[in-house]
């Protein structure tokens, strides 16, 4: 009942607008007009009389006197949870003439006539009673029948720009080839297959390293960790080829001679796990779980020369620092890739909960392009051959696919994985990538295979600085 | 156009009316020609506020423009008009897809005989040029009119005016959902134009 007494009060106070009828009136009301001198006594429902006979004994400790005065100025404390008026108090009458008064439009104040006058103005844009809107008669007018804006041709926009026109090249929708992986890692952190200068795919997978020569199609394993617990988490050739640096659980970052098959130098200087290492020419960046990227100088004895930390995660691809740091993405964000041809131009791709490509110009920190790629962005790579570059994805077709830069169109889907793509990697003409998927299966796509006539003419251009490429990193 | 230019040393209440009802003219014709109202070869170039403006050849255009900018000017001359709104609606739905508003402030103070108001000719045209190089900028990003559409010319007067013939009072022809884009001001020191460029809200975010 108190409840409902209480709702129903408030669903007055509410409704402000409508004249209530019969209402007792409001407590300031009642109170201005009867004043102090004469205090309603304290009942506390009206409808209840058997409570209005027990009003003053429900506080029997006090003294009547007080207790009204006490129920007057804070009557909701005193009656429970509600305030209710006595009716032989109330001037019903009354009450309803100041009510009503109160919403009475007919008299309205000048403030109120001032504030109809600015409604009306934002309504309509102008004061009805100073304004008549006038205009010549007749029709509106238009243009000659049969007329059609021409301008929609100059902003209609196809609905996929750039990969409706045809690419002029064929790309093979079926991998080149498949290679078994077996029990590879299925972690979104690791980097683990590389594709070295001299052709030889270092694969990683749990406790072993394995080079695979793409010319001949032989098998080496390089190597295995001594204890079965350990795995190899990262494997990154040096820009000549000869040299496999790898990292591994333990935190170790080990150096591989190729020709000798034989570990040159065990650098240890991270407290967790290797997830990620990049070379750039004799410095070895290797990045950790711990977030801190750690330089190399693999020609000393010294090795380690710097350390980055910025990151709270496992860092990727540690061959920068952070010059710039970017917050759009809204999750973790492995794939990253610098542009070939424009060395300010970063793609980035965002993780399950961000699920975005983004285009980056680091020297003025903007993001120039974004598109949806409707899931997890595992790895980005750009081709040399093409302005193009291809990503691979995760749930839920595991495919890859190869975007136009900077139309950031379509240019076509692979698909065939069955598992999460986790790593790509190019081969060194540029021509292939390979793709490292968690369903144990290496594919090599053959993606941006170069116009036979533009390859020669590349080849003879290559030819001319190979004595550059071959030097020696010592 | 030669009185004005004749009147070099200041802004008189007759010279204002006419440099406002001049920018009308050339308004009015850059936004049907900018946003395709008017088919593009009905336009002729014409130089203005140190621009290229188009101008319709078409005759009847001209007529019914002449028509309501002499109109105008003589309102502007009496200080009773208040707005003046380019409505462009749909021929096909009625529906009113944008709409050019320009608030005209008339400082009513301003008499034949006063003295005349300094500002020179020129800077009122650069002023009145930025108006004009707005309202062909904001067609980038003004949404496509997609169906074929017609123009209409709202003159806000105030509310004593006398209805002249083949005048009617309408109403204001307001967008439902719109977007609203201000854009420049100038001023005669007599006559000061706001502009507004209200359209339709794209349905697709």
């Amino acid at each position: 009942m108190t409840h409902f007494g209480f709702e129903s009060d408030l669903h007055t106070l509410l409704r402000l607008d409508a004249p209530i009828l019969n209402a007792p009136p409001a407590r300031w009301q009642r109170k201005a007009r009867d004043g102090p001198a004469a205090p309603g006594p304290a009942t506390l429902s009206p409808m209840k009389p058997s409570n209005r006979a027990h009003g003053a004994g429900r506080t029997p400790g006090r003294t009547p006197g007080k207790s009204a005065s006490k129920t007057q100025s804070t009557p909701s404390k005193a009656g429970g949870d509600r305030y209710i008026p006595h009716r032989s108090a109330m001037q019903m009458e009354v009450a309803n003439f100041l009510l009503t008064k109160e919403n009475d439009d007919s008299e309205d104040t000048p403030t109120k006539k001032e504030q109809q006058k600015t409604w009306a103005v934002n309504l309509n844009g102008f004061d009805v009673e100073e304004a008549k809107i006038l205009r010549l008669s007749g029709k509106p007018q238009n243009a000659p029948e049969g007329y059609q804006n021409n301008l929609k041709v100059l902003y209609s926009q196809k609905a996929t720009p750039g990969s409706s026109r045809k690419n002029g090249r064929y790309i093979p929708s079926m991998p080149d080839r498949i290679l078994d992986a077996p029990e590879i890692r299925n972690d979104y952190y690791l980097n683990l297959i590389d594709w070295s200068s001299q052709n030889f795919l270092a694969v990683a997978l749990d406790n072993s390293v394995y080079l695979w020569n793409y010319a001949s199609g032989e098998i080496i394993q390089l190597l295995q960790m001594e204890n079965p617990d350990d795995y190899v988490s990262a494997v990154s050739w040096i820009k000549e080829g000869n040299y496999l640096a790898i990292g591994t659980s333990n935190a170790e970052v080990q150096l591989w001679d190729i020709q000798q098959q034989k570990r040159l130098r065990n650098m240890t200087s991270h407290s967790s796990r290797v997830g990620s290492l990049s070379w750039n020419s004799y410095i070895l960046s290797s990045g950790a779980r711990t977030g801190h990227i750690h330089h190399h100088d693999v020609r000393v004895a010294e090795h380690h020369v710097a350390t980055l930390a910025g990151h709270t995660q496992e860092g990727d691809s540690g061959d920068f620092a952070p010059i710039q740091t970017f917050t759009q993405h809204q999750g973790a964000v492995k794939a990253v890739a610098w542009c070939p041809w424009q060395s300010n131009v970063l793609a980035t791709g965002g993780g399950t909960s961000d699920r975005h490509i983004r285009i980056w110009n680091v020297c003025s920190g903007t993001c120039l392009n974004t598109v949806d790629a409707h899931s997890q962005v595992c790895a980005i790579l750009w081709s040399t051959n093409y302005k193009e570059f291809i990503s691979g994805h995760g749930f839920a077709q595991n495919q890859l696919v190869v975007w136009k830069y900077p139309t950031m169109a379509k240019v076509t889907e692979l698909k065939g994985h069955t598992a999460r793509v986790l790593n790509l990697t190019m081969s060194p003409d540029g021509s292939m990538v390979a793709s490292a998927s968690a369903d144990e299966t290496l594919r090599l796509w053959r993606c941006f295979e170069m116009d036979p006539v533009k390859k020669k003419e590349k080849e003879k251009a290559g030819s001319a600085k190979s004595s550059i490429i071959h030097q020696g990193i010592r | 156009m030669a009185k004005q230019q004749s009147r070099e040393q200041g802004i008189t209440l007759r010279g204002s009316a006419d440099i406002v009802a001049e920018f009308f003219s050339y308004g009015i014709n850059s936004i049907l020609y900018q946003r395709g109202i008017y088919p593009p070869e009905t336009f002729t170039r014409a130089q203005q506020y140190g621009l290229t403006l188009l101008v319709t050849a078409d005759p009847e255009l001209q007529r019914y423009l002449c028509s309501v900018v002499d109109q105008l000017k003589d309102w502007l001359y009496k200080c009773s008009v208040q707005r003046l709104v380019v409505v462009i609606s749909s021929i096909e739905s009625n529906e009113v897809l944008e709409r050019w508003q320009f608030d005209i402030e008339c400082d009513k103070t301003a008499k034949d005989e006063s003295a005349p108001r300094d500002k020179s000719q020129k800077a009122i045209q650069d002023e009145i040029r930025s108006v004009i190089r707005q309202i062909t900028a904001t067609v980038t990003f003004l949404p496509l009119l997609e169906t074929s559409c017609a123009f209409d010319l709202l003159i806000y007067t105030d509310k004593d005016l006398v209805v002249p013939e083949k005048w009617e009072e309408s109403g204001p022809q307001f967008i439902a959902n719109s977007e609203e884009v201000r854009l420049r001001s100038f001023t005669t020191t007599i006559h000061k134009v706001n502009s507004i460029v209200a359209y339709k809200k794209d349905s697709f975010p």
